[in-house]
């Protein structure tokens, strides 16, 4: 009996030696259809409004999700519990579970701040701080105890620059992030959010307060920014989820109704309901 | 590609760069945590001082009522503590008289400069206007004490000869002009919170601006309006220093505006200064004088409260 | 047609409009009526005053005679209630304010502690005065110094800041605090790096205004014991002291007329300090307002 449990825990280590072999050696195919988030039977409610039903996705990395869906089908409420957000309104209750990279996110064993230095957000509106755009980047940094100045200046510089923005800022670097353009300040927002080199990045409607040009800076920028991020973008604007996403999730009423390969979702999908919204018969 | 790998480099540092601060940082993040339970300490302050307010009037009255009878107090027609005579009834009427000359005063000119500042003003006028007249609510009350006591009270005397250098009225209309600002900025305030809409439906059936600010602003603000007259009017009962500099000190149980009389708070002040020693009659006294007044005022802040919150709701 | 009769309407119109402008002339004359006053004021005080408001009166020490009688130990204690009041009240008035309106849940002890500090803003100052005396003159046994009064006026301020910060802290913009968050900040990070930042300009305006309101205080300050007439400047915490309106009061109670003189430049020295304060309360108004 002994020998016998002392020889599977044996095995048992062996065996994860070996697995954790494989996928050193093979990480860049795992990288491909490893999923970022594994949610299973989420529910969510507000008071006793119940805003999200049974949702099950697994959200691929290294890919541009996007998420559609009429208003109000609980878009951003399932945005902003990837990241815990959701949780600054009081009367939030959930169920079920969400993995990100295999960990609960619940699990009080990691902290909401140590996820979101994880998992970054852009929002609708932009929302630099009253401060000047190089406080703004390197406000995550700071917080997280970045302190050198050489250190961030390197970082604001490389932000900045991913952020397909730096050749506009990068003489007035320490004027007020106010004193930009919309597209400028919601690019300014992007960057602080890859400053503190986040795995995924949710966007809430990134593109929706803005002008067509700027748009498409932004959606340019979103291609460049899967080759090293995961990105998770709710959008209202179809055209735009069918040019950047790789993968796309159809809300309704707060239910999860199709989650397929872009292409295949808004050329043949398989569920009636989207079939309808995107070719406009309701929503 | 030298560029590359140097961020490539500085990719891990800041996120190891974290990681390790995070580890770090239980530390200041054990101190974080007590963050709250200081704040919370703050906020307690305030709940404290209104406890010592109430404790210290408390005690200090009750001791002072178990050497005098609490109904003598309050039924007495004679102040005069020095000669052993506690009864409050002549401070109260003095305080009253003080309180009805200030309103009589108040309530007509902050009302209809509320109605000018709200209803026919420009937003240039306003502009200028109301913060002018906010500037008497910031002026220290000794000086307007100062002011009743060597202009004001000159000045009625070319009128009424009878009056005394100390008299009830001047200190009245000075207090009731210090009030002024109060209730013409709130009573504004609650005005211009009436949806326009109302104004343009009375406007476009031919009504004149009076009729709109009569009829249809007036009661719709009404609330926010005796509100803003109880706070002030609450600000007049308590105030000190005017009616110590300009309306005496002789309680006298009258109502002739003319003569010198003493308010609670004017009490408060001469039984403090003069040479009362701690722990005697007189000293517990100015408790018992205090716990009235503060009962008085307290009574009319909660009923402007109550009314304003009621109006509140109605929007 | 059915009884309207237009000529009619038309006559009782032109009454309707000129009792409108007749009431518009009564309402902008009483109106002027404060602002006359205002203006009667401050010019008799200048008047009076100015004579006796030499630098003389502002570097001398109480004397028997007018000419002689300056304002510098009230000056010099007003000044030191300020320092006193400042750090005492806005650290507990705006750790109240952040603890309202950032960590507390909005419940019933919350809106207990709010009612609370609507009511003691409401509470006469003399009031605070009795407080001052029983509390910190008599029972911690501080006695007539600078630190009971000091402590005194900060209970009396506090409201006032404390409710200033709190509109200060509501009208930072939700955006950036949800900013804040999204990026791993904790909820103390946030309130230092962005709520207070964008707060800051409220705060300090609603702060100065309060300070202003304790520099003109009298009553409270009577009670728990400052003096009339002080020879030397406090050197601690625990000496007596006097301050501006104190003295004011005391000048203005004496029966010879010159006294009124010095009593009308003593006030405007304190006019003059009020009005500096507002003016930096104007400046950082406009200077720091964001555009959000
Ligand atoms: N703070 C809240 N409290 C209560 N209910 C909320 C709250 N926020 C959202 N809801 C409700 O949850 C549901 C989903 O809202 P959500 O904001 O997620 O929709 P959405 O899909 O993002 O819509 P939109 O496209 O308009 O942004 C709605 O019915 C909404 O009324
Ligand atoms: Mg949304």
């Amino acid at each position: 009996m002994n020998t016998l449990m002392k020889q599977k825990k044996v095995d048992n280590k062996t065996s994860v030696k070996t697995d954790k072999k494989e996928i050193k050696h093979t990480k860049s195919e795992a990288a491909m259809d490893k999923n970022v988030f594994e949610v299973n039977n989420l529910n969510l409610w507000y008071g006793n409004d119940q805003a999200l039903y049974e949702i099950n996705m697994n959200v691929p990395q290294n890919k541009v999700t996007a998420i559609i869906g009429p208003s109000g089908c609980g878009k951003s409420t399932y945005l902003k519990t990837l990241n815990r957000m959701v949780e600054m309104v009081p009367i939030v209750k959930t169920s079920g579970s969400i993995k990100y990279n295999g960990e609960d996110i619940f699990s009080d064993k990691h902290s909401v701040e140590g996820l979101r230095t994880k998992v970054g957000m852009v929002f609708q509106k932009p929302n630099p701080f009253p401060k000047s755009i190089y406080d703004n980047i390197a406000y995550g940094p700071r917080i997280h105890g970045v302190k050198k100045k050489a250190v961030l200046d390197q970082i604001v510089e490389k932000s900045l620059r991913d952020a397909a923005i730096w050749d506009e800022v990068k003489d007035r670097l320490n004027e007020n992030a106010f004193g930009l353009s919309g597209g400028q300040q919601q690019r300014i927002c992007i960057a602080r959010a890859l400053a503190i080199e986040p795995d995924v990045i949710l966007m809430d409607e990134p593109t929706s307060a803005l002008d067509p040009i700027s748009t498409l800076k932004v959606e340019e920028l979103v291609q460049e920014l899967k080759k090293k991020y995961s990105i998770i973008i709710v959008t209202h604007n179809m055209q735009q989820a069918a040019r950047i996403s790789d993968k796309t999730a159809f809300f309704l009423n707060g239910e999860l109704i199709e989650f397929a390969e872009t292409d295949k979702l808004f050329s043949n999908p398989s569920d009636k309901r989207t079939e309808d919204y995107i070719s406009g018969r309701f929503g | 590609m030298g560029k590359a790998l140097q961020n490539e480099a500085m990719n891990i540092d800041v996120q190891t760069m974290i990681e390790n601060k995070r580890k770090k940082k239980s530390v200041s993040g054990k101190l974080e945590k007590l963050i709250p339970a200081f704040l919370f300490l703050c906020a307690a302050v305030s709940v404290l001082t209104t406890a010592g307010i109430l404790f210290t009037l408390l005690r200090e009255s009750i001791t002072f009522f178990s050497n005098t009878s609490i109904i003598d107090f309050y039924t007495g027609t004679q102040w005069s503590p020095w000669t052993g005579h506690f009864g409050v009834l002549p401070l109260i009427t003095g305080t009253l008289l003080i309180t009805l000359i200030a309103a009589i005063v108040a309530i007509p000119l902050g009302l209809m400069s509320a109605i000018f500042l709200s209803e026919y003003a420009s937003d240039r006028v306003r502009k200028i206007i109301k913060p002018t007249l906010e500037v008497l609510a910031g002026i220290p009350t000794v000086v307007y004490g100062f002011f009743a006591l060597t202009f004001v009270t000159p000045l009625l005397k070319t009128f009424i000869p009878g009056l005394g250098i100390f008299n009830a009225l001047s200190a009245g209309i000075v207090v009731g002009i210090m009030i002024i600002p109060m209730i013409a900025s709130l009573s504004e305030d609650a005005m211009n919170s009436v949806p326009n809409k109302l104004r343009e439906g009375a406007l476009a059936l031919g009504a004149t601006r009076l009729e709109v600010a009569l009829k249809v602003v007036l009661p719709a603000a009404f609330s926010g309006i005796v509100a803003s007259i109880v706070l002030a009017v609450s600000r007049a009962i308590g105030e000190t220093m005017i009616v110590v500099i300009a309306a005496g000190a002789s309680p006298a149980l009258t109502f002739d505006p003319t003569r010198s009389i003493q308010t609670l708070t004017a009490f408060i002040v001469q039984g403090a200064t003069g040479d009362t020693t701690f722990g005697s009659t007189i000293y517990y006294s100015i408790y018992a004088v205090g716990a009235t007044l503060f009962v008085f005022t307290l009574l009319m802040n909660m009923l402007s409260q109550y009314i304003s919150s009621k109006f509140r709701e109605e929007y | 047609m059915l009884g309207i009769d237009q000529k009619n309407i038309l006559k009782r119109i032109r009454g309707r409009v000129l009792l409108n402008n007749v009431l518009k002339g009564l309402f902008f004359a009483s109106t002027t009526i404060g602002l006359i006053f205002l203006a009667l004021l401050l010019y008799r005080i200048l008047t009076q005053g100015i004579g006796y408001l030499n630098s003389g009166f502002i570097t001398s020490f109480p004397a028997p005679y007018p000419e002689e009688a300056g304002i510098f130990a009230g000056l010099i204690g007003s000044l030191l209630m300020i320092a006193i009041v400042a750090p005492v009240a806005i650290i507990l008035g705006v750790g109240t304010a952040i603890f309202l309106e950032e960590y507390a849940y909005k419940n019933r002890w919350t809106k207990f502690i709010q009612i609370n500090i609507q009511n003691l803003a409401g509470v006469p100052s003399i009031v605070y005065g009795l407080l001052g005396l029983t509390f910190f003159v008599y029972m911690l046994r501080l006695g007539y110094t600078l630190l009971a009064g000091g402590l005194t006026m900060s209970l009396l301020v506090l409201p006032v800041i404390v409710v200033a910060a709190q509109e200060a802290i509501r009208s930072v913009p939700s955006d950036i605090k949800e900013a804040s968050y999204g990026m791993g900040a904790s909820k103390w990070q946030t309130i230092r790096r962005v709520i207070l930042p964008a707060a800051l300009p409220g705060i300090l305006t609603g702060t100065i205004l309060a300070l202003s309101r304790a520099i003109g205080e009298t009553a409270p300050l009577i009670i728990v014991g400052a003096a009339t007439a002080l020879y030397t400047l406090p050197d601690s915490l625990l000496s007596k002291y006097t301050v501006m309106p104190i003295q004011i009061f005391n000048w203005t109670g004496r029966p010879q007329e010159e006294w009124q003189f010095v009593a009308a430049a003593g006030i405007l020295v304190l006019l003059i300090v009020l009005l500096f304060m507002n003016a930096i309360a104007v400046f950082i108004r406009n200077k720091f307002q964001k555009r959000y």
